[in-house]
């Protein structure tokens, strides 16, 4: 069967160990997480974990039922309809032009959010496939470090 | 109320209706089993490792289908509970365990007998709590009750920091349990019934695919009374034994690695399974995709993730089994012709006739099965038969005549040698009027065999009778079928004396090399109403047939040799 690509959405009750849960639960079961995000749910109990996964059609329908079983998990929302932002952080030398970079950024929906002695850094917020291309479009400034926010998605 | 901790916890199992806690005391725990001594409201049983206090609670459990309960300290205490809280868990038994926690100042500092009991069992719990406040411990003992027995049961851990079991507060045990994210589907799909019924009245080999689910919702007489009604071929797995009752001309016999001729050939050609809590274990389906191939699935269950997690299915219903068999029952009422399967009924018979279960009895040495069908024999429907883990199990499973549900207890799933001795004493704990035999093996009693001093403290007098081939035979069998005969570490020819090892625990014991010593001990043994160890010589090369290998196709079985096939006895 064919891996393919999902984000899925997951409001859990916000307790201690609840990240451990679904973090186990993906090693455990051999699941497989791309990026993991989590931050609580304002003026609520709940926190919001957006999860990118891959997997077979039969292994991303057990993810769902298997997330569904956490007794902490309320709901489990798993969409193609949905919006996804990623957010990255590119540290940059100085030498590197930065009229070019903050052009790049803002071809992104980003900009140069810090500069310093030796280093600027750009921050871009976009789709997933955007930011990789962003990400391509950089090597040729020498990018010092980058790190990456991992999906937040929210449903259409 | 003003008390603390402690006392809640008991006032918390009294209020749940706890009769009987399975325990082991330790520093971390040593609040509550100071209340313990203090009240009259459940009797402790002190086994003699943790591991047999949370079996013992799984098999009142399993025999009673009441939440069991069990006790623990923090550290050692609590990680020798873990291969009963996995066992359970792989069976879905509701259960409770208790486990003391260092002081809540203490965790994360690598306290004296700290460890992370929640990080540890969370893979082998249906859930667990860490208490953090007093005042959540009553809701917190409320909501581990509920969770453990509703929907697909399961074994809940409640770790309890010694500061809080110490501290006092106001105590209120709640009436109900409110868990917003915490709701089973429990009655099914009201047009994937119909479906299904339709389903049903148009196949032509249906064939009732009866598990484990079954017992655990207590919804037999239902499966029987569908089964009577369409005259329904149906088959049973390892944890279903007893669904059917042995005498039902219906049932075919267990499928599986080592299920009869007509069961497993009744599910390879089957057109439509009805699978009624059965979850597609890989000792059952053997090879999936010759598994049940011309068949469209029917797949009842009350947890949505066993449907499709291993065959794709053709009529998917999430719900309790009773609640889904009732709407079955009504739509199937006037309309089920048990004709229609006449044919399929037919060959299923002539399956079974060309190759029944079978064996070759000996006059020279017991062969375990003979030993399994005389248990039957001699003591039938009223006992309870519990079982450890290999051969003899298996055997068990085979021949033993299970009448009723929660007749037979045994660890399917995680397989746990060293089950059938401590589960004999929970069960013979909640029915102390009937007669509780644990079949085991000279491997597996060792398991758990400081259990006799438990049972003849506190005069729990369950019969062990150990097939005793002086070997781990089940793994012998496999080394002599796909190793070449290296019978690597398997030999147990160096054994206690275990009659002798029966009195040194107060208890008493038997050697037994023929049947006529076999009937007589049986006998024995219940009258002195003692714990006993029935050490009897079996045949030392026999092996469990049919087999399917693993991963084989179903209908491709080893099948027993019609002539006598003993070797090599001494
Ligand atoms: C705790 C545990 N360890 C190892 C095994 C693997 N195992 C399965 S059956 C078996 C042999 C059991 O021997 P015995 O109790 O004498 O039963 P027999 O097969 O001889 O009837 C072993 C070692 C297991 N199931 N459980
Ligand atoms: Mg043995």
């Amino acid at each position: 069967m064919e891996n393919v690509r999902r984000v899925i959405s997951v409001l859990v009750e916000n307790e201690s160990s609840v990240l451990s849960r679904i973090s186990g639960l993906f090693a455990g079961r051999g699941y497989n997480i791309e990026t993991l995000t989590v931050a609580p749910v304002p003026n609520s109990n709940l926190s919001h974990i957006t999860i990118v996964t891959k997997g077979s059609a039969r292994v991303l329908e057990q993810i769902t039922k298997q997330l569904h079983k956490l007794v902490p998990v309320y709901k489990v929302i798993e969409h193609d309809e949905m919006v996804e932002k990623e957010m990255v952080l590119v540290k940059f030398p100085i030498e590197e032009s930065l009229a070019d970079i903050e052009a790049l950024c803002a071809a992104y929906n980003g900009g140069i959010v810090n500069v310093g002695v030796n280093i600027c850094i750009g921050m871009v917020a976009d789709e997933p496939c955007r930011v990789r291309h962003f990400l391509e479009a950089t090597q040729r400034y020498n990018p010092i470090e980058i790190v990456r926010g991992g999906v937040v998605a929210i449903e259409r | 109320m003003k008390m603390n901790g402690a006392q809640m916890v008991c006032e918390a199992l009294i209020a749940e209706g706890v009769k009987t806690v399975f325990g082991y005391p330790g520093g971390a725990i040593m609040n509550v089993y100071d209340e313990i001594y203090k009240q009259d409201g459940f009797e402790h049983i002190l086994n003699r490792h943790e591991q047999a206090s949370v079996h013992a609670a799984d098999g009142y459990a399993r025999a009673t289908g009441d939440v069991g309960v069990a006790m623990v300290t923090s550290g050692p205490g609590f990680t020798n509970a873990v291969t009963g809280l996995a066992t359970a868990y792989m069976d879905s038994i509701p259960m409770v365990v208790i486990s003391g926690q260092v002081p809540l100042s203490l965790i994360g500092t690598d306290g004296f007998q700290e460890i992370d009991a929640v990080g540890i069992s969370r893979p082998c719990t249906k859930h667990n709590y860490l208490v953090r406040e007093l005042s959540e411990l009553p809701r917190i003992m409320k909501e581990a009750f509920h969770i453990a027995r509703t929907g697909r049961p399961g074994p809940v851990l409640v770790d309890i920091p010694k500061d809080i079991t110490a501290e006092f507060g106001e105590f209120v045990y709640p009436e109900s349990v409110d868990i917003p994210s915490f709701k089973p589907t429990v009655k099914g799909n009201k047009r994937q019934i119909e479906k299904a019924i339709e389903a049903i009245l148009k196949a032509k080999k249906p064939l009732l695919y009866i598990g484990g689910g079954v017992t655990l919702s207590d919804s037999s007489d239902l499966v029987r009374k569908i089964a009577e009604m369409g005259q329904i071929p149906a088959v049973e797995t390892l944890m279903a034994r007893g669904v059917m009752g042995a005498k039902n001309p219906l049932l075919q016999g267990m499928l599986g690695m080592h299920g009869n001729y007509s069961s497993n050939m009744a599910m390879s050609e089957t057109d439509l399974v009805i699978s009624l809590g059965a979850r597609f274990d890989d000792r059952v389906t053997g090879k999936l995709s010759e598994f049940a191939k011309y068949a469209d699935i029917i797949h009842v269950d009350i947890d949505p993730a066993n449907i499709g997690k291993l065959v794709d299915v053709d009529y998917p219903i999430v719900g309790d089994l009773a609640n889904v068999l009732e709407k079955f029952i009504e739509g199937l009422e006037g309309k089920i012709k048990p004709e229609r399967y006449t044919d399929w009924r037919e060959v299923l018979e002539r399956y079974d006739n060309l190759h029944p279960q079978s064996y070759v009895d000996s006059d020279k040495v017991i062969k375990p099965q003979w030993a399994i069908e005389r248990i039957g024999e001699l003591l039938g429907e009223q006992a309870i038969i519990t079982s450890d883990v290999g051969q003899h199990q298996m055997w068990a499973a085979q021949h033993y005549p299970f009448d009723r549900p929660r007749q037979w207890i045994n660890s399917g799933g995680l397989g746990t040698m060293g089950f059938g001795f401590p589960a004999a004493l929970g069960a013979k704990k909640a029915f102390p009027e009937k007669t509780v035999v644990n079949i085991t093996g000279d491997g597996s009693i060792l398991m758990n065999v400081q259990e006799l001093v438990t049972a003849a403290e506190y005069k729990i007098p369950v019969i062990n009778i150990i097939l005793n081939n002086h070997f781990l035979g089940m793994v012998r069998q496999w080394q002599t079928f796909f190793y070449e005969e290296r019978y690597s570490e398997t030999d147990l020819s160096f054994q206690p004396n275990f009659k002798a090892l029966a009195e040194a625990c107060h208890g008493i014991g038997y050697d037994v090399t023929t049947k006529a010593e076999f009937d007589a001990a049986i006998k024995d043994a219940i009258e002195k109403d003692k714990v006993a160890f029935i050490n009897v010589q079996v045949a030392r090369f026999e092996n469990v047939l049919p087999m399917v290998p693993a991963a084989g196709a179903l209908y491709n079985m080893m099948l027993p040799k019609k002539e006598d096939n003993t070797k090599g006895e001494k």
